[in-house]
C-alpha cells in the first residue's frame, strides 16, 4: 500500500520533471568540459550548483537555454528537446530566463526600454501592456524610480536586479543564475539576493549558480557539486553542508567556508 | 557633541581661473614661451594678412565681366558671373526652379534633425530617406507631371556633386551594414561572398572602378543595352564605398561584446531582431566617426567623375577657368570650389560630433 503511492507520487513526479539532462557531453575543441551529465529538475525546485572554477557549472546552465551546444546526449526543456532546430531553440529561450554575471543590460536603452524589449518584439504584447508589466516587476525589484534612467547609471545591484526583472518581464518558467552576484560590491550583494529570495518564494524554477552558501542553505531545495565537468554531489542542502560524502566537495567546502 | 559641518564651497583664487589667468599659463608661463608666442603670432600676422588682403579688401566683387576686375586682389566677380554654371552645370536655365526645389526642400529637412527637439523630427528623418529621394528624382528628370524632361548629360555642377554623394551615402550604409553582417555570418557561402566583394572593390582604386563602368562596361552589354552614364558611374560608387563602409561597421560589430549577443539571444530573439534592436544601435553609434569620415571622403570623391566626362562642381570651375574672357581666376575658381567642399564635409564632422553627444547614454566601462 504504501508502496504504491509511493510510486504514484514518484510518477508524479516524474512527469513534472522541467528540465532533464540525459548523459550530456561537451567538448571545446579537445576539452573535455561536460561530462555524462544527468540531472533532472521538477517545477519548482530550486537548485544551487557550486564548484571551483573551471568546473563546467556555468557551461551547463548555459546549455539549458543553448547559449553553449552541446555534442552528446540529451536536453530537454519543458517538454521540448534541444537540437539544432531553430524554432525549439527559440521556444525553449522565451521560457527560460536567464540571468548573468555582468548584467548584459542594453546599455542604449533606458531601463524601461530593456524591460519591454522582448515582450513587445517575441511575445508580441503591445507596448502599454508591457510597460505595465515592466512597472510591476520593476515594483517587485523596488527600483520603478529608475525606469528612465540608462543602465549605465544604476549601481551593479540595481543593474543586476533590472536584470533580473528584464528576464522576469518573459515570464519564464524556469530562471537560469550565473554567479549573479560575483561581480558586485559587497554591499551591493544583498539586495540582488533578496530579489532572488522573493522570487523562490513564488514558486519559481531556478538553477543558481553561486558561491554564496548563506543563500544555498536558505533557499535551495538541492545543492550540487560539480568538479572536472562532473556532477560528484547532489544533496539537501543541510546533508551537503553537514556531511559531505565525497572528499573533493569537502575539501571545496572546507577552503570557501574557512575565512 | 562635536558635529562634522561641511565646509561651504570657496571659488578658486583669481590667478588660476579667467583669460588672464589661461594667458599666462599657456602663453607667457616661462621666457621661452612668451618668445614663441610672439614669433607664432608675427608668422600668423605675416600669412594672414596678405590672404585678408586678396580676398577681402582688394578684392572686386561687382561687376559683370573681367574689366570688373582690377586684379590687385581676389576677382570673385568671375564666381559671381559663374555661379548659375557652379551651381546647375548644364542644366536648363528655364528648369533652374525644380532644382531650388530641391535644395530647399534638402535644406528644411536637414535643419529638423540638428536641432534638438525638432517636431516631426522622426517623420522627417524617414522622410529624408524615403520620400525625398523619389521627389528629387521626378522633379530633377522630368518627363511625367508635365515637366519637361532634363537628360542626366545636362546634369551639373553642385547639384551633380550632391546628387552623386546622396545617392552614395543613402545606398552605402545599408549595404555595409548587410557585408559587414555577411562578412561575420556562420554560412559559409554567406561568408565567403560578401568577403570576397568587399575585398574586391576595396583593392580597387576609384578611378578603375569609373573607367570600368564607363568604358568597359558597354563593351559587354549586348548593342543597344546601354544605360545611363551617370547611373553607371552612381552603381561604381555605391559598391565601391559599400566595401569600405563595411569595414568600418564589422569594425563596430567586433567591439560589442559578447554578452550582448547572448542576452539577445536568451530573451528569444531571433537573429535579425537582435541584430536591428541590440546590436547595430550599438555598434553604428561606435563607429560614427568612422562611417562619417567614409562620407566625407566619398563626398571628396564625387569629383573623380570628371574623368568618364562628368562635370560635377569641381570639373565646371575647371572648365571655367580656361574661358579666354576670365584671364587668371583659375585661383579665384579654386578657392571657391574649395570652400564649398570644406563647408558640406565641416558641416558633416559637426553633425557627426553632436549626433555622438546625443547618442550617449554613459554606458563608458
Amino acid at each position: 500500500m504504501q508502496d504504491n503511492t509511493k510510486q504514484e507520487i514518484d510518477s508524479e513526479k516524474q512527469s513534472e520533471d522541467i528540465i532533464k539532462l540525459n548523459g550530456v557531453h561537451k567538448w571545446y575543441g579537445e576539452f573535455h568540459v561536460l561530462k555524462n551529465i544527468n540531472l533532472s529538475v521538477q517545477q519548482g525546485e530550486r537548485i544551487v550548483i557550486c564548484g571551483p572554477s573551471g568546473s563546467g557549472k556555468s557551461t551547463m546552465i548555459r546549455c539549458i537555454n543553448r547559449l553553449e551546444e552541446h555534442q552528446q546526449g540529451q536536453i530537454i526543456v519543458d517538454g521540448v528537446e534541444l537540437t539544432n532546430d531553430l524554432k525549439h531553440i527559440e521556444k525553449i529561450r522565451r521560457e527560460v530566463g536567464i540571468c548573468f554575471q555582468h548584467f548584459n543590460l542594453f546599455p542604449h536603452l533606458t531601463v524601461m526600454e530593456n524591460l519591454t524589449l522582448a515582450p513587445i518584439w517575441v511575445r508580441k504584447v503591445s507596448k502599454e501592456d508591457a510597460e505595465k508589466i515592466g512597472m510591476e516587476y520593476l515594483e517587485r525589484v523596488k527600483i520603478p524610480e529608475q525606469a528612465d534612467k540608462f543602465p549605465g547609471q544604476l549601481s551593479g545591484g540595481q543593474q543586476q536586479r533590472v536584470a533580473i526583472a528584464r528576464s522576469l518581464c518573459m515570464n519564464p518558467k524556469i530562471m537560469l543564475f550565473d554567479e549573479p552576484t560575483s561581480a558586485l560590491d559587497p554591499e551591493m550583494i544583498k539586495e540582488v539576493l533578496d530579489t532572488m529570495i522573493e522570487l523562490a518564494e513564488t514558486g519559481m524554477t531556478m538553477l543558481c549558480v553561486t558561491h554564496e552558501m548563506g543563500f544555498a542553505k536558505t533557499v535551495a531545495n538541492r545543492v550540487i557539486f560539480m568538479d572536472e565537468g562532473e556532477i560528484i554531489e547532489a544533496n539537501e542542502p543541510h546533508k551537503f553542508f553537514d556531511n559531505p560524502e565525497h572528499e573533493r566537495t569537502k575539501l571545496f567546502l572546507s577552503q570557501i567556508l574557512a575565512h | 557633541m562635536a558635529d562634522i559641518k561641511n565646509s561651504a564651497d570657496l571659488s578658486p583664487p583669481s590667478e588660476i581661473i579667467g583669460p588672464l589667468a589661461w594667458l599666462r599659463s599657456n602663453l607667457f608661463s616661462s621666457p621661452l614661451n612668451s618668445i614663441s608666442t610672439l614669433i607664432g603670432l608675427y608668422i600668423v600676422y605675416a600669412l594672414f594678412i596678405p590672404v585678408i588682403d586678396w580676398a577681402f579688401v582688394s578684392a572686386d566683387w561687382l561687376g559683370n565681366n573681367k574689366d570688373a576686375c582690377s586684379l590687385k586682389g581676389a576677382c570673385w566677380v568671375f564666381v559671381i558671373q559663374r555661379l548659375d554654371f557652379f551651381i546647375y552645370g548644364f542644366y536648363p536655365d528655364a528648369e533652374y526652379w525644380r532644382v531650388n526645389i530641391i535644395f530647399v526642400l534638402l535644406a528644411l529637412l536637414i535643419m529638423p534633425q540638428m536641432v534638438e527637439k525638432a517636431p516631426y523630427k522622426r517623420f522627417s528623418g524617414w522622410f529624408f530617406l524615403t520620400g525625398f529621394p523619389i521627389i528629387a528624382g521626378v522633379l530633377l528628370l522630368g518627363g511625367i507631371l508635365g515637366l519637361e524632361p532634363v537628360s542626366t548629360d545636362k546634369w551639373g555642377g553642385l547639384l551633380l556633386t550632391l546628387v552623386i554623394s546622396f545617392v552614395g551615402i543613402i545606398a552605402a550604409l545599408p549595404l555595409g551594414v548587410l557585408l559587414a553582417l555577411g562578412r561575420r555570418s556562420k554560412m559559409p557561402a554567406i561568408r565567403i561572398i560578401c568577403t570576397a566583394f568587399i575585398e574586391l572593390w576595396r583593392g580597387v582604386p576609384l578611378i578603375s572602378v569609373l573607367f570600368m563602368a564607363s568604358v568597359m562596361l558597354p563593351l559587354f552589354l549586348p548593342d543597344g543595352a546601354n544605360f545611363n552614364k551617370l547611373l553607371r558611374a552612381l552603381i561604381g560608387i555605391v559598391m565601391f564605398q559599400s566595401a569600405y563602409m563595411a569595414e568600418v561597421i564589422r569594425g563596430g560589430l567586433q567591439a560589442i561584446p559578447k554578452g550582448q549577443y547572448e542576452a539577445a539571444a536568451s530573451l528569444g530573439l531571433g537573429y535579425w531582431k537582435s541584430m536591428s534592436l541590440i546590436i547595430l544601435p550599438q555598434a553604428l553609434k561606435l563607429v560614427i566617426p568612422g562611417i562619417v569620415n567614409t562620407f566625407i571622403a566619398l563626398f571628396k570623391d564625387t569629383t573623380l567623375v570628371l574623368i568618364i566626362g562628368l562635370f560635377d562642381l569641381l570639373q565646371t570651375v575647371n572648365s571655367a577657368i580656361v574661358d579666354p574672357n576670365w584671364p587668371q581666376v583659375s585661383t579665384e575658381g579654386f578657392v571657391f570650389a574649395g570652400f564649398v567642399f570644406w563647408i558640406f564635409c565641416f558641416s558633416m564632422s559637426r553633425y557627426s560630433i553632436a549626433l555622438e553627444r546625443k547618442l550617449d547614454t554613459g554606458h563608458k566601462r
